[in-house]
C-alpha cells in the first residue's frame, strides 16, 4: 500500500563517507550518529591505524589527553559506522570516486605537511621540521628513520606554540619519566643518550604574542631538574599592556613575568636549562665548515612597530645575532594539500576554500578540523568544528541539497575497486587486535603500549587471525 | 571516576543543566559525585561534554554557575584548573569545570547553565 510505499523510500540510507580518522572525522561522526539514525557511514584513514593526531602528534608525556580515543572507539564500535583503513584517498580511491559512491563527503584530512622558512640552509644536517620531529618520536612509520644528531649541546627551536614546547619539553624531560610514556623506543634509545642541555625557543613576536597555552607552559617550568630562563627585554611595556588584555592573556603573561624573576641559581640540579627568546626573526642557518651539519642560527632583532600588543607589525632593527646550536627543529606550522586538482584549495594557508565547512562549488562535499581550519586550536576546538559540520551536512541533506534522487552504491563499489588494485583496508576489528600487540608489548617495557612502526608489520599483525 | 563512599551513605541531589540551545535538564545525582559524573551517569544531553573523562585536560565540561552559587562553592579552582578554564569558550566570571567540583547536599536543587561553544573564539 502507499503507506509502506512511502516509509519504505523514507528509510532509504543515506551514504556518507568520512576521509581522515582524527578528531575532526570522529566528531563529525559522533553529531551524525546522534542526530540522523538514517545514515550509513564510512571513514577512510590513510594509516592502518586510527585516531591522527592523537596517536601521532600528542605528546607521549601527555596520556590523559588522548582519552578522547574511547569516546572514538564507542563510536567505531556502535555499529553505525565502518572504519576502513590503510586506505589513502586520492592514491587508491579518487575524490571522483568517493562522489560518484556517496551522497555526502567529509574531508578530514588533517594538516600534514611542512612549511618552509625560505631561508638559506633549512636542508643542512640536523635541521628539522617539528613535523618530522613530532611523528620520530610518537613512532609515524614515514619518520621513524628519521636521521638526528642528538650529541650536541645547544638546539634551537624557532617558533613559539605548543607544538614547540612539547618538543622542548620532549627534549628536556628526565628519561625516568619518558621511559613510563608510549614514546617510541627508537626515541627513548635515542633520548637516554643524548646530550642536549640547552633548548632555546626563537620567536618573532613579543611575550604578549605567544601561541602557546598556560598549561603547556607551566609543564615547563614546573619541569624537574630543569631552570628556565625568560628574556625580557620590554618589561615595562609588557607590564604596561596587562591591564588591557583579557584573562587568559594575562594570566600567561603573569605567569612569564613571575617565572623571569625567580631566582634561578635556586633550583637545584638543574644542569639543563630552556630559554624564550624574542623578538628574533631567523635570517640563516650557518654550518661548519668541515661538516655539514648546522652550527648557529643567524637572527635579525626586530622591534614592534606600533602599541598594538595584539596584532602588532614588526620591523627590522638591522642588529643581528649569532646564536650557536648544534640541532635546530622548526615548528613554525602545519599546511595541508589538496588530495584531488579540482578541490579548491587556498595555497597560501595550505587550507580548502569553503564555507561554514562547505566546499566552495561543490555541493555535498564538507570539510572539518585542521583541513579547514588550518593548524589552530586543540582538540576542543575540532571538537566543535567537527559538530557544527555534522549540523550543517544534516541541515544540506534535509534540503535535499546534497543527496540526488538516484541511490547511491556506497562502500561496495569501493571496496571492490580496492580490491582490484590489491590495497588491503583494515577494519576497526583488526585494529584492535593490532591495539592489544601493541599494549602486550609494552607490558614488558612497563609503557602503556609500544607502537608498531612498520606498515607491512602493522597489517600482518591486525590480519591474524585471533585462535 | 566517582567517589567511594559506601552507597548507602550516598544522598541523592537534584541538579539542572541548562543546555546550549538553552533547555532545561533535571537530573538526580549523587552527594559526592562530581558536575561531570552526573551529566554522564544520567547521559544528559550535552554533546561533546566531558572530553578528557574529568583528567583536566580538555575544558569541554565548562559549566557557569549563578553568582550567588558561585560565591558558595566550597573549594576555589586550582592553578591547572585555571589554567584550563582560560581555553575555554565564553569565559565569565562565575565559570568552572564541571569534572573539578564535587556535588554537596546544600547544593540541591542548583542549577548551571553549559555554555553555547563558539568555534573561533580562541584561534587568533
Ligand atoms: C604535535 C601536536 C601536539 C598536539 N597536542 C595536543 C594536545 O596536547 N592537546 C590538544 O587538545 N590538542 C593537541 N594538538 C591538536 C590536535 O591534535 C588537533 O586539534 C587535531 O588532531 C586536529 O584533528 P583533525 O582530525 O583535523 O586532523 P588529524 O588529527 O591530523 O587527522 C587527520 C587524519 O586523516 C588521515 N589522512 C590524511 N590524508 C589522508 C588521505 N589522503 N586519505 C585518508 N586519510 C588521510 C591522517 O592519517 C589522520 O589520521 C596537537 C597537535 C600537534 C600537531
Ligand atoms: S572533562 Fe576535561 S577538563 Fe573536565
Amino acid at each position: 500500500c502507499l503507506r509502506t510505499t512511502i516509509r519504505f523510500s523514507s528509510v532509504a540510507k543515506h551514504k556518507v563517507c568520512i576521509v581522515g580518522s582524527g578528531p575532526a572525522g570522529f566528531y563529525t561522526a559522533q553529531h551524525l550518529i546522534k542526530n540522523e539514525p538514517n545514515l550509513e557511514i564510512d571513514m577512510f584513514e590513510k594509516l592502518p591505524v586510527p585516531f591522527g593526531l592523537v596517536r601521532y602528534g600528542v605528546a607521549p608525556d601527555h596520556a590523559d589527553v588522548k582519552n578522547v580515543i574511547n569516546t572514538f572507539t564507542s563510536i567505531a564500535k556502535s555499529g553505525r559506522l565502518q572504519f576502513i583503513g590503510n586506505v589513502t584517498i586520492g592514491k587508491d580511491v579518487t575524490l571522483n570516486d568517493l562522489r560518484t559512491a556517496y551522497d555526502v563527503v567529509v574531508l578530514a584530512y588533517g594538516a600534514a605537511q611542512d612549511r618552509w622558512l625560505g631561508i638559506p640552509g633549512e636542508n643542512f644536517e640536523n635541521v628539522v621540521s617539528a613535523r618530522k620531529f613530532v611523528g620520530w618520536y610518537n613512532g609515524l612509520p614515514e619518520e621513524s628513520n628519521l636521521q638526528l644528531n642528538l650529541n650536541v649541546e645547544k638546539a634551537v627551536i624557532i617558533g613559539q606554540g605548543n607544538v614547540a614546547l612539547d618538543i622542548a619539553r620532549i627534549l628536556l624531560t628526565p628519561i625516568e619519566i619518558l621511559k613510563k610514556t608510549d614514546i617510541a623506543q627508537h626515541a627513548l634509545q635515542a633520548l637516554k643518550e643524548s646530550k642536549i642541555r640547552n633548548v632555546k625557543l626563537v620567536g618573532r613576536r613579543g611575550p604578549l604574542q605567544v601561541a602557546f597555552t598556560i598549561k603547556e607552559l607551566r609543564e615547563m617550568i614546573k619541569l624537574p631538574e630543569v631552570s628556565n630562563r625568560i628574556h625580557l627585554e620590554d618589561r615595562d611595556y609588557i607590564e604596561a599592556c596587562i591591564p588591557k588584555t583579557p584573562r587568559p592573556r594575562r594570566r600567561i603573561t603573569e605567569l612569564m613575568l613571575q617565572s623571569a624573576d625567580t631566582k634561578q641559581a635556586d633550583v637545584k640540579d638543574s644542569s639543563k636549562q630552556w630559554e624564550l627568546i624574542f623578538h628574533r626573526t631567523p635570517l640563516e642557518i650557518v654550518k661548519s665548515e668541515n661538516q655539514r651539519s648546522v652550527k648557529a642560527l643567524v637572527v635579525g632583532i626586530n622591534r614592534l612597530k606600533e602599541d598594538n600588543w595584539e596584532n602588532p607589525q614588526i620591523e627590522d632593527t638591522g642588529l643581528r645575532e649569532t646564536i650557536p646550536c648544534g640541532m635546530i627543529i622548526k615548528s613554525i606550522g602545519y599546511k595541508s594539500l589538496p588530495l584531488s586538482d579540482e578541490l579548491p584549495f587556498d595555497h597560501i594557508k595550505g587550507v580548502i576554500r569553503q564555507k561554514e565547512g562547505r566546499v566552495e562549488g561543490m555541493p555535498g562535499v564538507f570539510c572539518s578540523g585542521w583541513v579547514a581550519s588550518g593548524p589552530v586550536g586543540v582538540i576542543a576546538s575540532t571538537l566543535q568544528s567537527g559538530h557544527d559540520v555534522g549540523k550543517r551536512i544534516l541541515d544540506d541533506l534535509r534540503k535535499g541539497i546534497c543527496a540526488t534522487s538516484t541511490v547511491k552504491p556506497g562502500r561496495d563499489v569501493i571496496l571492490s575497486q580496492l580490491a582490484t588494485r590489491g590495497v588491503e583496508p583494515v577494519t576497526f576489528v583488526e585494529w584492535e587486535t593490532l591495539d592489544n600487540e601493541e599494549r602486550e608489548r609494552g607490558k614488558n617495557q612497563k609503557k602503556p603500549r609500544e607502537k608498531i612502526i612498520d606498515v607491512r608489520e602493522m597489517i600482518d599483525i591486525a590480519k591474524k587471525v585471533q585462535s | 571516576f566517582c567517589h567511594s563512599l559506601p552507597s548507602f551513605q550516598k544522598k541523592m541531589i537534584s541538579v539542572t543543566f541548562v543546555n546550549r540551545e538553552g533547555n532545561s535538564m533535571l537530573v538526580k545525582a549523587k552527594v559526592g559525585d562530581t558536575f561531570l559524573d552526573a551529566a554522564i551517569n544520567n547521559d544528559v544531553d550535552l554533546e561533546g561534554f566531558g572530553a578528557c573523562e574529568g583528567t583536566l585536560s580538555c575544558s569541554t565540561c565548562h559549566i557557569i554557575f549563578k553568582k550567588e552559587d558561585f560565591d558558595k562553592l566550597p573549594e576555589k579552582p586550582s592553578d591547572e584548573e585555571m589554567d584550563m578554564l582560560d581555553l575555554a569558550y565564553g569565559l565569565c566570571d562565575t565559570s568552572r569545570l564541571g569534572c573539578q567540583i564535587t556535588l554537596t547536599e546544600s547544593m540541591d536543587g542548583i542549577v548551571v547553565t553549559v555554555p553555547a561553544q563558539v568555534a573561533d573564539a580562541r584561534d587568533r
